[in-house]
């Protein structure tokens, strides 16, 4: 019982992760898993995001490219290899590799930019990725794509939930670990002051590239999930929609959060999802881009912390009121 | 008393201007060297020579005897040279013991964990607390330091540079922009640092009585040249130096 009250949070997590992993047995609807699975991988997307745009206050616009060269790389590999588990992981673990490397040459070569000079650069980056899935036709089947058979155990729509949702709660935790560890806490100085932290005695582009590798690695382990789920790959995965979304789920759930970055995926999947319903309605919600643009815009001026910024800021303001019990607890 | 810096003819020009010319001086370890000269007579300058922030046009830097002209002001940082900005420089949206935990953190060497949380190192928190006490901020651990008062950031910065243990401090302009019933809580804790015993400093300060009080030796910078080097009594008495900048202000 004392372990709840001190840990609420904790608490609450584990109980909405029970939630989930019971929903699949109680409530069979095969529209409400794939949207919910839907909504884990791009979760995990949001929150190696996050990791840039919120720890480390970089703004990447091309956050696209690792998602793309992830579903990709699954996809060629296991169209050409027979779909069995051992197979798989050894795909897994190749397309692993080939993001760290990716986003580290990529990191090497940009962040030594600044600001909308690197966005800009990554996002020419991105770019290249497309068109080369378009040129390449010999691997990549251009702009038509493919598809490609996946091991036994994922064909089932209720296994692969329960895997997406494992996949996005160890992702969770381990960029929890992650950013507060003494490195991430680097990261988060990087972001409030970068020459402060020069001046440190941290060298500040080795950081950066840390970051950058992990967020690239975990985006790559997204396009993996995303093209499995699908079973079929085209270049619509190196779109810069897809970094647009990374960025609009982040933002709205809260930057610097992690489980802002979930909740803004919940948001938005569900968004797409309810208002593609209505455009049955009426014709105005077939163009439901107009909304997102419009929500987008009240979040920013409005909640510019976003929605988990904005409750951590009250129930900040309110344990202030308490300022000699926090002296205590750092005293012991 | 072994020299611990040293410039030899140090100078730095930016298109055509001269901020910086041929500064060659020496200062041995606890020294206590106070920089004085009017605006623009190229001070902060000087100091960006000596942290690394800037690369000179000419002349040689030695630390230990050893030639640093070339290392970055990470590796300055490193070596033993910790400076403070004449801006205000912290991390805004941190907690003031975050502040300089990182910096304790940096000292200690613990750069790239990545694997344990960072409270299993709670000796730096305890460090972190030490050094907020000694610059008497001990009071506001908690607070956001985009929150204090700006004489509250110049002590959280001086805790953080503190907290960096380097050998050598350069202090710009410590009450630079500080309301004047700030001012002698940071010069006691300036004083303090000095009572340690341990450290070399070089300060910037336009307050004459509280340089003569504090330093060892007085340095004065005139146009990017240096105009006198002496006990702040020589310099006191230097026509030269009356007349160029003493002249204007009222002691």
């Amino acid at each position: 019982m004392k372990w709840i009250v001190n840990n609420r949070m904790n608490a609450i997590y584990i109980i909405i992760a029970a939630f989930l992993f019971l929903l699949p047995f109680v409530y069979e609807s095969r529209n409400m898993l794939i949207l919910l699975t839907q909504i884990f991988v791009f979760a995990i997307l949001a929150m190696s995001y996050d990791l840039l745009l919120g720890f480390t206050g970089i703004v990447s616009f091309g956050h696209a490219m690792f998602f793309g060269i992830g579903a990709y790389s699954i996809g060629i590999f296991m169209k050409r290899l027979e779909p069995t588990m051992l197979h798989f992981i050894y795909a897994v673990l190749a397309t692993i590799l080939i993001t760290a490397i990716v986003s580290f040459i990529v990191g090497l070569l940009t962040l030594r930019l600044k600001s909308h000079f690197y966005a800009m650069l990554t996002m020419a980056l991105a770019g290249l990725f497309l068109v080369l899935a378009e040129k390449w036709r010999t691997l990549t089947f251009g702009n038509d794509g493919f598809t490609f058979r996946v091991p036994e155990l994922f064909i089932d729509r209720t296994n692969f939930y329960i895997i997406c949702l494992v996949s996005m709660i160890a992702v969770f935790m381990i960029l929890k670990r992650f950013t507060n560890s003494p490195l991430g806490r680097v990261l988060q100085a990087i972001r409030e002051n970068e020459q402060r932290t020069e001046s440190l005695g941290y060298q500040v582009l080795h950081y950066k590239i840390a970051a950058s590798v992990v967020s690239g690695v975990l985006a790559g382990i997204a396009g993996i999930f995303y093209a499995m789920s699908l079973r079929y790959v085209n270049t619509s995965v190196f779109a810069m929609d897809i970094t647009l979304d990374a960025l609009l789920m982040t933002i709205i759930g809260g930057v610097g959060t992690l489980v802002g970055a979930i909740i803004g995926a919940g948001l938005i999947e569900f968004a797409h999802d309810g208002l593609t319903e209505l455009a049955k309605e009426h014709w105005i919600f077939e163009r439901w881009i107009i909304f997102f643009g419009i929500i987008y815009i009240l979040v920013v001026i409005f909640f510019p912390l976003g929605i988990v910024g904005t409750l951590r800021k009250f129930t900040w303001i309110r344990k202030k009121q308490h300022p000699a019990k926090k002296k205590e607890n750092l005293a012991g | 008393m072994t020299t611990l810096i040293e410039t030899d003819q140090l100078s730095i020009t930016f298109g055509g201007h001269t901020a910086v010319d041929s500064v060659s001086i020496k200062v041995s370890e606890k020294h206590f060297k106070s920089i004085i000269g009017p605006n623009g007579a190229g001070k902060t300058t000087f100091f960006n020579l000596l942290s690394g922030q800037l690369a000179p046009t000419k002349g040689k830097i030695y630390f230990r005897g050893k030639d640093i002209t070339k290392l970055s002001p990470t590796k300055r940082t490193r070596e033993g040279i910790g400076r403070s900005f004449q801006i205000t420089n912290v991390f805004p949206n941190l907690t003031v013991l975050e502040n300089v935990r990182l910096a304790v953190q940096s000292r200690a060497g613990v750069r790239y964990q990545m694997l344990f949380h960072y409270k299993k190192y709670r000796e730096f928190e305890v460090k972190a607390l030490e050094w907020l006490r000694l610059v008497l901020l001990d009071d506001k651990v908690d607070s956001l330091a985009s929150n204090l008062a700006h004489g509250e950031k110049r002590k959280l910065e001086m805790a953080m540079l503190l907290a960096l243990e380097t050998e050598v401090l350069l202090l710009d302009e410590p009450t630079a922009g500080m309301s004047l019933e700030d001012v002698p809580a940071i010069l006691e804790v300036i004083k303090r640092i000095k009572d340690q015993g341990n450290r070399t400093i070089i300060l910037i300060e336009h307050k004459m009585d509280m340089i003569l009080d504090l330093s060892d030796s007085v340095m004065v910078l005139f146009n990017g040249r240096l105009l006198a080097d002496g006990t702040p009594e020589e310099i006191m008495k230097n026509e030269t130096v009356q007349s160029a900048y003493l002249g204007g202000i009222s002691l």
